[in-house]
């Protein structure tokens, strides 16, 4: 039982990063029919630079909380920057291009990416500075440490956030306007060039809070840790049904669960022939299956195609 | 274009062409050193690749990011039933056929249940199926020793020819044939091969039917194409391509590891197909070629920047990512179809067309 | 085989709804075997909406569908065209990037057999099956006035001359009923005369045709009997001289007159 309470711990935290970076592939995707390969490395990216902001400030002995403030900025600034100008340069000329063509550019921005950060940062793990004292407090028999409790309660004010944003603000009523018909938006005075360069700036800044999250987390950030984060977030998002928003939040939080408690039980399950050696394949068994019995997702309307 | 000619000409320049890929390895080792005729070898395994891979992506318009598990799938068939693993060594003539199967399965598994759905949703499975193929095989040495994991696969069989080893030199006519000359012959009659069975499925009722469901899938539903069957066979002939050459791999390393099949395969694979002009026969081989060759050059890279700079700044493993991803997104932008693009060829000549029009006027 | 006298296409109390909009609502419509069956109403009336329900894109919500003694409620689409049901699209859906006469033969895909291994061996079957597919492609173009442009990607062609191609590629499938979704649309006056030559001809070839169109001389001129959609309701159906005179169809299009 104690395990088991972990594990959901476990699985929510980590599942509360998927959702934020879920929550940048299902907002492109609601409004552009585009899976954003790219979204991973943007995350990626963040994790880095604040990466490498928090070692060189904690090194100079900045105060904690100044410290993860600057990271969290530069991260955003950087990855902010970066999602806008890859829409601009790499997706909006391919807007009425056949299907195929904005994927294989959002691959080549993906590959980009990722070698671009090789040559900057080496491709060595890099390790985070411990610069937090350890503390934790214990939860149904779960531990929880201060910095889990943190992310979780930080994700969910973003993911709420957000989510005000969208229904209330003037700006979130043009996204959900583009969403529905991009033309019909421009019709009424929408410019739906904005709303979209908008839509790469908030999910780059939310994919860059939580590059830096997952750096704190995990304690380590690579070149190449954008990709399976990325697969993971974008199997959160189909799981929610992608292109809603709400939905990428309950995809993340199931998924980190499934992934925690799979990873925890299989060696038992399994009489110990399976490892946690396995557990990155049980988002792709979740985007296999969700896309076999429900395509649509969990809280999405329209299925597969868009007549 | 040279073959374009009356008959006569076109079957010299047939000939010529012929006596060319066949005096290439000599050539080759006499002007650039027997590694380059290696590189050949891997350029020709690779033609396959492409073309396997432009069935699916060129043709049928399906993008698949993980097309090298099929490549693994097919190596790995060959080096498990061929090598001291299992202490089993079957024939290849049987292996091959095998392993092209059993990359199928795999191809109809995967697409089965992705196929009906949009383009997208393929592309990221295949992109994970890619990687997951990659955790069984670096952790499938548990708890029964199948792959024996990361350390990969040793001493597998070459390819033999009733007691013609292709891994020993042998003398025939004065020339001297090593191993990497032999490889280049069988690799060459696959890659003519594959290259005829892929000019043949593009000019015929299934090819049509690929290229109707890239352009515009509901349309084609509508004029009685079942989609998603003849997509599960574009995908599934990928896959065989695939399979066999996983097949011949194995057999020319002797020797096969998860480290072979990484994402950044499947990639190089997919920058051949683009780069050399998607749905075109010709130019995926050229793709094929240039983007063996290139890392090759690359490799010049390195010493270059030590001389010039006095360290390595970039790793070359490097800059060919790079160069492969900005090539994908300029491509994508400024020539979509390729350097050499498809022009669909009509399907008969105009001769034959004039005899229906004349016989229709008659 | 059914009895001649059954009718080739009936639609009986079909209903169709987007969320919360009632694209078509209990409608009926039957087609006689050798007739020219038109389709009018407003836009946004549910015409096209009609189409995609019979020719499989969507599935109704309601009703029932039976074509030439089959049911064929809820096939799919590329079964409902093997079954004899060819169709236009009103925003053209050619295949682009092939020629006019592989647009042709694609039509015939569903009619023919040849698969991977009899392309790939070149069997003598599958060659002669090939040349089939070609001169029959070439005979169609040439019966839809597209013989010179056999050779022209389908993308290049002008825009009569692809609403043609379209009309081409759905004969090659050897329908029994073809659906036609504004077909004159864009045309001028002497491509739209030729046009109803061309209907002409292939309803005396024994096609039976459902045609949508806006371009109320040709289709009232055509049509043996038409059908009026409003708001995805059936209000009126009759032979074209008396839908004209229905006063809710007078209605329908804003009192103005019809012709």
């Amino acid at each position: 039982m104690e395990i088991f309470a972990q594990q959901i711990v476990n699985g929510l935290v980590l599942g509360s990063i998927y959702a934020l970076v879920a929550l940048g592939y299902t907002m492109v995707y609601g409004i552009l029919g585009l899976i954003n390969f790219a979204h991973g490395d943007i995350t990626m990216i963040g994790a880095l630079v604040s990466l490498t902001i928090i070692q060189l400030l904690a090194a100079a002995g900045v105060p904690v909380p100044l410290v993860l403030m600057l990271a969290v900025s530069g991260a955003i600034i950087v990855c902010t920057i970066l999602g806008v100008s890859i829409e601009r340069v790499a997706y909006r000329p391919l807007r009425r291009a056949p299907r195929l063509a904005p994927l294989i550019t959002a691959i080549g921005v993906s590959i980009l990416l990722q070698y671009s950060a090789a040559l900057i940062w080496g491709k060595q793990y890099i390790s985070m500075p411990e610069i937090m004292a350890p503390a934790s407090v214990t939860l149904f028999g779960a531990q929880l440490t201060g910095l889990q409790v943190a992310i979780f309660t930080l994700a969910c004010l973003i993911m709420a956030g957000l989510l005000w944003f969208i229904k209330a603000s003037r700006m979130g009523r043009a996204m959900r306007a583009t969403e529905q018909n991009p033309d019909v938006a421009g019709l009424m005075g929408v410019n739906t060039d904005t709303v979209i360069a908008f839509t790469f700036v908030l999910g780059s800044a939310i994919g860059a809070i939580a590059g830096l999250m997952i750096v704190l987390y995990y304690g380590l950030g690579h070149y190449f840790m954008g990709f399976m984060l990325g697969l993971k977030a974008f199997t959160a998002a189909v799981l929610g049904g992608i292109g809603n928003v709400a939905g990428a939040v309950l995809g993340g939080l199931l998924l980190g669960i499934i992934e925690s408690l799979a990873a925890g039980y299989i060696g038992d399950l399994t009489g110990g022939v399976l490892g946690s050696n396995y557990r990155d394949i049980f988002a792709f068994l979740v985007l296999v299956l969700v896309l076999v019995l429900r395509p649509s997702g969990l809280l999405g309307q329209h299925s597969g195609d868009r007549a | 274009m040279i073959v374009a000619g009356n008959h006569p000409l076109r079957w010299t320049a047939w000939v010529a062409v012929a006596l060319l890929l066949l005096a290439a390895p000599f050539l080759v080792e006499a002007v650039l050193g027997r590694a380059w005729v290696r590189i050949a070898d891997v350029a020709l395994l690779f033609i396959m690749l492409a073309l396997g891979l432009n069935i699916v992506v060129g043709f049928a318009g399906l993008l698949d990011l993980g097309y090298i598990a099929f490549f693994a799938v097919g190596a790995y068939s060959y080096a498990l039933l061929a090598s001291p693993q299992f202490a089993v060594h079957w024939p290849f003539l049987v292996l091959l056929p095998l392993g092209a199967a059993a990359a199928a399965l795999f191809g109809i598994l995967l697409g089965g249940p992705t196929l009906r759905l949009r383009g997208d949703y393929l592309a990221i499975v295949t992109l994970g199926f890619g990687e997951i193929i990659r955790v069984f095989l670096n952790n499938l040495n548990r708890p029964v020793n199948i792959t024996n994991g990361p350390q990969g696969i040793t001493l597998i069989d070459p390819l033999q020819v009733g007691g013609f080893s292709l891994a020993q030199t042998h003398s025939v006519a004065g020339l001297t044939f090593s191993p990497v000359h032999n490889y280049y012959f069988v690799f060459l009659a696959c890659a003519v091969l594959s290259i005829v069975i892929s000019l043949r499925l593009e000019n015929s009722r299934i090819g049509r039917a690929w290229v109707a469901i890239r352009d515009d899938e509901l349309a084609a539903s509508a004029m009685g194409i079942n989609t998603r069957n003849i997509k599960l066979l574009a995908f599934a002939m990928g896959a065989t391509f695939g399979g066999v050459a996983g097949g011949l791999f194995a057999s020319f390393q002797g020797f096969v590891s998860p480290e072979s099949f990484h994402l950044i395969d499947s990639i190089m694979v997919l920058c051949m197909v683009v780069l050399g002009g998607m749905g075109n026969v010709a130019g995926v081989v050229l793709g094929a070629v240039l983007l063996t060759a290139l890392p090759e050059a690359l490799r010049y890279i390195g010493p270059l920047q030590q001389r010039w700079i006095g360290e390595v700044l970039v790793d070359p493993s490097d800059l060919r990512m790079l160069l492969f991803g900005l090539a994908l997104v300029l491509m994508m932008l400024f020539r979509p179809s390729g350097i050499w693009p498809a022009r669909r060829r009509t399907a008969v000549p105009a001769a034959a067309g004039a005899v229906e029009k004349s016989r229709a006027t008659r | 085989m059914p009895p001649v006298d059954t009718p080739l296409l009936a639609a009986t109390g079909i209903s169709k709804r987007f969320g919360g909009l009632a694209a078509l609502t209990n409608v009926s419509i039957t087609v006689q075997r050798g007739e020219i069956f038109g389709l009018i109403g407003p836009n946004g009336a549910g015409k096209t909406t009609l189409f995609n329900v019979l020719t499989g894109l969507y599935a109704a919500d309601a009703g029932e569908l039976t074509f030439d003694g089959r049911h064929i409620g809820g096939l799919k689409p590329y079964r409902i065209a093997q079954h004899g049901i060819a169709r236009t699209f009103q925003n053209i859906r050619l295949f682009g990037s092939m020629t006019s006469l592989e647009n042709v033969m694609v039509g015939q895909h569903a009619r023919t057999h040849a698969g991977v291994l009899g392309a790939v061996l070149r069997t003598r079957r599958t060659a002669a099956e090939e040349r089939a597919v070609t001169q029959r492609a070439h005979e169609l173009l040439d019966y839809c006035g597209l013989a010179a442009r056999a050779n022209a990607l389908a993308r290049d062609l002008p825009y009569g001359d692809q609403r043609r191609l379209e009309i081409a590629r759905a004969l090659a499938t050897e329908p029994k009923l073809l659906a036609l979704d504004e077909p004159a649309a864009g045309m001028n006056a002497t491509e739209t005369g030729a046009l109803q030559t061309l209907l002409e001809r292939i309803l005396a070839d024994g096609v039976t045709l459902l045609l949508i169109e806006h371009d109320m001389k040709l289709v009232m001129g055509l049509s043996h009997r038409v059908a009026v959609l409003d708001y995805g309701e059936k209000i009126s159906e009759g032979e074209p001289a008396a839908v004209q005179r229905d006063p809710k169809v007078i209605e329908a299009y804003l009192g103005g007159p019809l012709v």
